[in-house]
């Protein structure tokens, strides 16, 4: 996603400076949502004020929504027939690796230390067998975070809170075409 | 409906970390609990959702608001769901781009990506082989890890695009289902 849009606004039509884009990545990676519909916001907001980004997240939305509404209404002509339902429970197999090879994705970035693997573990397994609202769990991965390395350092430890820069090579190996 | 298919989608955005398969569990316990939609149906619009372009989350705010409310519940879901990035991005780039980096902040992160990459592994769990099978070991549970295999072997070794995966799978059902 993030090469498509770089390629666009930097190189093509200059809205933004090269060394902006690490910024553009930062923050589109890390606040809620799409990284798509991040990025533009960020673009527009930056182009143009709140009405660019309004402008900017229409733009990204409105091809997704259309091809989304246009299968569903599709799919609700032919929920009955049984070759359409076999297709689908194909499709929902490929779904499945399409999720493990994002989580994998993640378990590269995420998992730089034992404590990091510790909190995965426990967020899995509370999911699991607990039915704590994933909000709650979302929210004590915040606080173990500032708590582990703000302790850590107490200690004299040294702390990384971020992974080893990835290579580019993994970056074409997972088409953030879905996220 | 309309409000409500707007605010739940909307409180949903907020905490969507990691953009997409991590809030399908939250999406799901927020169907069930209202009693919206359920497990199978959800199954459904998590495989029609995974296959368009785009967010997975959004997506399914557009599925579910279909599914719920015609036309005019897709546009409020899929509203809520992507208000919040508005929302949040301009608020960053407006007055926190000097606190974005800082330590406090790269600490909150260090905590939140574990638990993020903690939903993503259980969504594929739990959509994979625990929802609404008794037995684990049924002829469908089993075509299923076949498939995924497949899809995992054509992408990590071939380098196919998900698309074409995703169009193959859809066959692959037709003869094995």
């Amino acid at each position: 996603m993030i090469p498509v849009i770089e390629r666009e606004v930097v190189q093509k039509r200059g809205w933004l400076e090269q060394e902006e884009i690490a910024d553009l990545v930062s923050v589109a990676g890390t606040a809620p949502g799409g990284v798509g519909v991040n990025s533009a916001v960020f673009i527009g907001y930056r182009k143009s004020g709140i009405a660019g980004a309004c402008m900017a997240v229409l733009g990204i939305t409105l091809p997704t929504f259309a091809i989304v509404y246009l299968l569903s209404v599709f799919y609700l002509n032919f929920d009955n027939n049984p070759k359409i339902i076999a297709a689908l429970k194909g499709i929902h197999g490929a779904i499945i690796a399409l999720i493990l090879l994002a989580a994998f994705k993640m378990v590269k970035t995420s998992l730089i230390d034992v404590s990091t693997t510790v909190i995965v573990a426990a967020a899995l397994a509370v999911m699991l067998f607990t039915s704590i609202h994933p909000l709650f769990i979302i929210a004590s991965g915040i606080v173990a975070g500032i708590l582990l390395v703000n302790g850590k350092e107490l200690l004299g430890m040294k702390v990384r809170t971020e992974p080893e820069t990835s290579r580019p090579s993994d970056q074409q190996l997972f088409p953030e075409y879905y996220i | 409906m309309l409000g409500q298919l707007f605010i739940v989608f909307l409180k949903i955005g907020f905490i969507s970390f990691g953009g997409g398969y991590a809030v399908i569990p939250m999406i799901e316990r927020e169907m069930n609990r209202l009693g919206w939609i359920d497990a199978h149906a959800f199954q459904k619009i998590v495989s029609l959702a995974g296959m368009s372009p785009g967010p997975i989350a959004t997506n399914s705010a557009t599925l579910i608001g279909f599914n719920l409310a015609g036309f005019p519940g897709a546009i409020a879901a899929t509203l809520g769901m992507v208000l919040p990035s508005l929302i949040l991005v301009i608020v960053i780039v407006a007055f926190c781009m000097r606190y974005h980096r800082s330590k406090q902040v790269k600490a909150s992160f260090y905590g939140l990506r574990p638990i993020v990459t903690g939903l993503i592994l259980y969504a594929a769990l739990h959509f994979g082989f625990l929802s609404h099978s008794e037995t684990l070991f049924t002829w469908s549970t089993l075509m299923t890890m076949l498939i995924c295999t497949g899809c995992l072997y054509a992408i990590l070794k071939y380098k196919l695009h998900p698309i074409v995966v995703i169009v193959a799978s859809g066959f692959a059902g037709i003869v094995l289902f």
